[in-house]
């Protein structure tokens, strides 16, 4: 483990249940800091396990995770990580204001405090003048957004993030991928980005990491060198379909098409 | 954007009251039959006689006339019906706490709490008598709290446990304590359904009184006049007396909406369509 990495993964599984589905197999994986590194990979891979385990959500079943120098439980109780997840898991009975406040509320901070904080998330997020409303008053991309700024709010080191965008149509997904490249840049905080969506991952990303299936297993790490900062225009980039092309290629190479078919021969899980 | 907009000053006080009634004129026209035929048709075309159902007028003479003791009743039993669904519904939502702490435990009680749902536990009112006192308010309210308990107890610990995986998690990873939880995840998300179970228990609590009073209870209670004026052929003030259970049924819910519409102003159901 170099000093500069922030999480450092070493020889993980995780086997779930005393069937012993085997969700991960030998995970090897560092994070720089100010690393944007994305776990791709098919359905059931598991990517999302794997971030859960960075996490301390789940105990992985042998290896280490080290957070921040710190083993992944202390970090967790240190509060060294913030986590958006697919839904945006919002509180119905807090307002937008309350929702971005809550991490801070447990971590006591004093209410002027508060409030300064979260005008300056809501300024972030570009979502000044929603602090009073409600979540179900806003948009799901707007939800999202609020749920990044809760993540963010107290300035963790690191920001893990479980397919944050998978459930929003193709054009806000794009408009809140160059959002939340916006916001890497200015908190210069670490993200773990989840997703299955190859041209978000070489888009956001300063590494993809493409995962196998069954039993889950990193089988190609790419390095992608698109130049910083990213703009639309990154995305019509040469280099941009190359990147696109060699993840592809990976994941194929996992024998990911034939598990797809598989599933899809099974029906849904 | 330009947007213009119509009718954005007050309508007229006419006006107003125009479209009030025209939301309301099918109920008002249905409570019109319905009285017209409680008050002539039932008596003189049907030949329904007295002691089986009163003319209308009468009733609401009766229900004028007596005015003071008929209310004074109803005051009694509902603070019996009260007294009752506080006891019960505050019992039962420390239970479900308890029951939605320690899972094992829950899922041990929880088959009976629901089976007990299922008992009639009105059938029990004899016996509570025997316990606290045929002509003491509290045997009452042990019928009305037991009648209230399961209710408030099923849907509170549903409300409390049916909480998102996620929501969990995120209060995991912010190292949150397990009362932190309940404070700020499991006991909110549980109100909409706590409140659920609180208007069920409200009319369980009246019906627990009144028929508590039924099997014996103090000369002031409105289940024991219900029952002594029919003995005596009062026909009359009998149904005066129901007509009194039944409005103090309707504030007792109605008040517990109202609660629950300003408690829950956050819930998606507050939104209104207009």
């Amino acid at each position: 483990m170099t000093p500069e990495s922030v999480v450092s993964i070493a020889g993980v599984s995780k086997v779930f249940g005393k069937g012993g589905v085997v969700a991960l197999q030998g995970i090897d994986l560092s994070v720089e800091r100010g690393d944007f590194i994305s776990l791709i990979g098919p359905s059931g891979c598991g990517k999302s396990t794997l971030l859960r385990v960075v996490g301390d959500i789940t105990e992985p079943t042998s290896g280490e995770v080290v957070v921040n120098g710190k083993r992944a439980r202390q970090a967790r109780e240190d509060r060294d990580y913030g986590i958006v997840f697919q839904a945006p898991v919002l509180f119905d009975w807090r307002t937008v204001a309350k929702n971005i406040a809550l991490p801070l509320e447990m971590q006591r901070w004093d209410r002027a405090r508060r409030q300064e904080r979260v005008a300056e998330m809501l300024e972030l997020v570009e979502l000044t003048g929603f602090e009073k409303l409600y979540p179900w008053q806003l948009s799901g991309g707007m939800q999202q957004r609020v749920s990044i700024a809760r993540a963010l709010a107290f300035s963790p080191p690191l920001l893990l993030m479980d397919e944050p965008f998978g459930a929003l149509d193709e054009m806000t997904r794009e408009r809140l991928n160059l959002e939340l490249l916006r916001i890497w840049s200015e908190t210069g905080s670490t993200v773990i980005f989840v997703t299955h969506s190859i041209s978000e991952a070489v888009f956001l990303s300063t590494r993809v990491a493409v995962m196998s299936p069954r039993p889950g297993r990193i089988s190609a790490v790419v390095e992608v060198d698109l130049p910083q900062p990213r703009t639309a225009e990154t995305r019509e980039h040469p280099r941009f379909f190359e990147l696109v092309t060699r993840v592809r290629e990976a994941l194929h190479a996992t024998g990911a098409d034939e598990v797809e078919e598989h599933l899809a021969a099974e029906g849904p899980e | 954007m330009s947007v213009t907009t119509f009718g954005e000053s007050k309508p007229s006080l006419g006006r107003r009251f125009l479209s009030w009634l025209r939301e309301w004129l099918p109920a008002l026209v249905v409570i019109a039959i319905g009285l017209v035929v409680w008050q002539w048709v039932l008596p003189d075309v049907v030949g329904v006689q007295r002691f089986l159902l009163p003319r209308f007028s009468a009733v609401a003479q009766t229900f004028w006339d007596e005015r003071e003791a008929l209310w004074s009743a109803g005051w009694f039993t509902f603070k019996e019906a009260l007294g009752g669904w506080a006891i019960g519904s505050s019992l039962a939502f420390v239970s479900a706490l308890a029951l939605a702490r320690w899972r094992p435990l829950g899922r041990a009680l929880m088959p009976y709490a629901i089976a007990a749902n299922a008992i009639p536990i009105i059938a029990f009112a004899p016996i509570t008598n025997a316990w606290f006192g045929t002509f003491s308010p509290r045997s009452k309210m042990a019928i009305a709290a037991v009648l209230c308990f399961f209710p408030v107890l099923v849907n509170s610990l549903r409300g409390l446990t049916s909480v998102r995986p996620e929501s969990i998690e995120l209060m995991r990873s912010y190292a949150a304590s397990e009362a932190s939880t309940f404070r700020r995840v499991r006991i909110p998300n549980s109100l909409p359904f706590v409140f659920s179970g609180l208007k069920v228990a409200s009319v369980l609590a009246m019906i627990g009184a009144i028929v508590g009073d039924y099997f014996g209870g103090s000369i002031e209670a409105l289940g024991i006049q219900i029952r002594s004026s029919v003995g005596l052929s009062q026909f009359e003030y009998a149904w005066a007396a129901i007509l009194v259970a039944s409005i103090l049924g309707l504030v007792f819910y109605g008040a517990i909406s109202l609660v629950e519409h300003f408690a829950l102003r956050w819930h998606p159901s507050s939104r209104r369509v207009e």
